[in-house]
Order: structure tokens, then sequence, then C-alpha cells
């Protein structure tokens, strides 16, 4: 299979992510410019962290109206599986292909650390090779991570299971202790409505290998691999 | 022709820069301070219009790209 990586000016991650799909996982990935206006055939879509045109106006404002996100707006109305990590997240709140938004971190600071991330829902591309409520030990490095959803919106991402990550403590329990940011509900990643789009603000492809402190990542693209050997994700 | 616009977190949204500004001020000894909203502004230049076009206008690019219609609420104004 192949991963397509998006490279915004400003993006950090997009080559960790091209290194842990194509060195770590061992499939076929290819960085597309975000002024391209294709996918190059991929079969997932990785929107990298980093700071997209510098993050002027919010997180991801400008981003979304890159060429290049038409094809992946269109990509994932086909049912394709996109990711989006950290500033890739917010790309997709943003562009409106996952609800809700970002704002500061309620402690104003920056916080960079590994934390531990509990894996809600196994039924997605990017969790399918995941055990149900596993726990991840995933770095985190941001300034505006903190989760927000209107009230209704948000019990209807609950509702629809759509909270896909969330913070907890390293036994696997949301504490206020261990919600880094403020997120409501330690929300830590969330997928769309049809479950082919997830975005996180955790790093799994920066904890992809042991040399990298943790090695729990790597399951989150390797489960892409397995959603379409068993056809629960198909070609888009 | 000039418009401006104002940009704040919704009220419903807990406003961190807002709040550290806050107590900044109450530090520096003004213990009136109750609290800070922080927000943004913009000037907008365009083609002379009409007003209520101008403010449609602007209105409308608000609504697209200037605020996050999810987290903050925005005022448009129009300068003859």
């Amino acid at each position: 299979m192949k991963f397509a990586v998006v490279v915004f000016p400003g993006s950090n991650s997009d080559y960790d992510a091209f290194y842990a799909a194509s060195r770590v996982v061992g499939e076929q990935a290819e960085l597309v410019w975000h002024k391209d206006t294709e996918l190059k055939g991929a079969d997932a879509v990785i929107l990298p962290g980093g700071f997209a045109h510098g993050d002027y106006l919010r997180t991801g404002a400008i981003a979304r109206f890159s060429p290049i996100m038409a094809a992946v707006k269109s990509f994932a109305d086909r049912g394709g599986a996109v990711l989006g990590i950290c500033n890739g997240f917010q790309v997709l709140l943003e562009a409106g292909l996952l609800p809700g938004a970002m704002v500061r971190n309620d402690r104003i600071k920056f916080v960079s650390k590994i934390v531990p991330v509990r894996v809600e829902q196994t039924d997605t591309p990017f969790t399918a090779a995941c055990a149900s409520k596993q726990v991840l030990n995933l770095p985190i490095a941001h300034g505006e991570g903190n989760y927000y959803a209107p009230p209704d919106q948000l019990d209807a991402i609950e509702k629809n299971r759509q909270v896909i990550f969330r913070y907890t403590d390293p036994a696997g329990e949301v504490g206020a202790d261990w919600n880094p940011n403020g997120s409501l509900n330690s929300i830590a990643g969330i997928c769309n409505r049809q479950r082919n789009v997830v975005g996180l603000m955790p790093h799994p492809e920066r904890a992809a290998e042991l040399a990298l402190g943790s090695a729990d990542g790597r399951v989150v693209l390797a489960s892409v691999v397995k959603a379409l050997a068993e056809g629960a994700l198909r070609h888009a | 022709m000039k418009a401006r616009v104002y940009v704040t977190l919704k009220p419903s949204v807990f406003d961190p820069q807002g709040h550290v500004v806050a107590e900044a001020l109450v530090t520096l000894g003004y213990q009136d301070v109750k609290d800070v909203r922080q927000g943004k502004f913009f000037e907008v230049e365009l083609a002379d219009a009409d007003p209520a076009t101008a403010k449609a206008r602007v209105t409308e690019m608000a609504d697209k790209l200037l605020a996050n219609p999810v987290i903050e609420s925005y005022r448009v104004e129009v300068l003859q």
C-alpha cells in the first residue's frame, strides 16, 4: 500500500511521518507538496505536524486553502483514510473535515512530553490493529491542543463514538491531572461520522521505534495496512 | 474604503491568554480588573462600494476566514 504525506510550508513532522510509514512500517510513501493537486494514487493520506503557513491567523486556518486540500477532501469523501497529526489535526478541524476547534492550552504553556493515550475505538483505519482501551505512550508537542466543541456537538461526538483517543494516566484512567492541555473530556483524537478521517494531537510517527523512546505509535500507521488487508478500508 | 473586524472568543470558550493578561494586570496593582478577553482586530481596505454591500462582503470574509465560527464571534464596522 501507499501513504501520501502532505508537505505544507512550515510542516516539520513530514519527514518523520514519511520515515515511519516507509522505513518502520515498510510500506510505500510519497511526499506531496501542498501545491500539488493530486495524491499520487495513495491509499492513505497523512497531514503531518508542524506550523503550516506559520500558524498565521489560526492554526490550520490558511493551510485549508492549499490546493492539495481539495484533493484531500474528495479523497476523504470517497472513503479514503486520512490522518491528521497535531498541526494536521488542526488543519482538518479548520477544513471542516472533523468537528470542533482548538484553543490555546489551558495553562498557556507549550507542552512537549510523552503522555499516556488510551485508544477508545478500534473501528477506524488508524486504530484497527490496536487493542480496545490499549494505552499508548506518545509524545505531544503543542501550544494549541485544547480541544473544544459546543455542548451539543460534544454530546454528538461522544454518542457517535467519535472520540478515538483520550489522555489518561498510565493505567488508562481519565483524570484532570493527566489532561495536558485542558481538552474537553480529555479528548486527544477524534474521527468523522464516516470514521475514515482521524485527527490526533499526539505524534505516533515520533514514537514508532524504540530508539525514539517509545515504539507505541507504530500501530497507528500499521493499522491502515491491516484495515486494507481485511477489507475494512478500500482503495479510494 | 475601510472596514474593521473585531474577533473575540465566544463567552462560552475559556480564554487562557485573556486570563493571564488579567492576572498580570492585577499583579501590576489594578485590583479592580475582574476579567480580560483577548481578541483580534482586522482593518480591511477595499475598493469603494456602497456601505451595505461592503458590510455584506466583509461579513462573508469574517465568516469564511477571519473568524472560526465554532469558537469565535465577530463584529464588522464599515468606515466612510
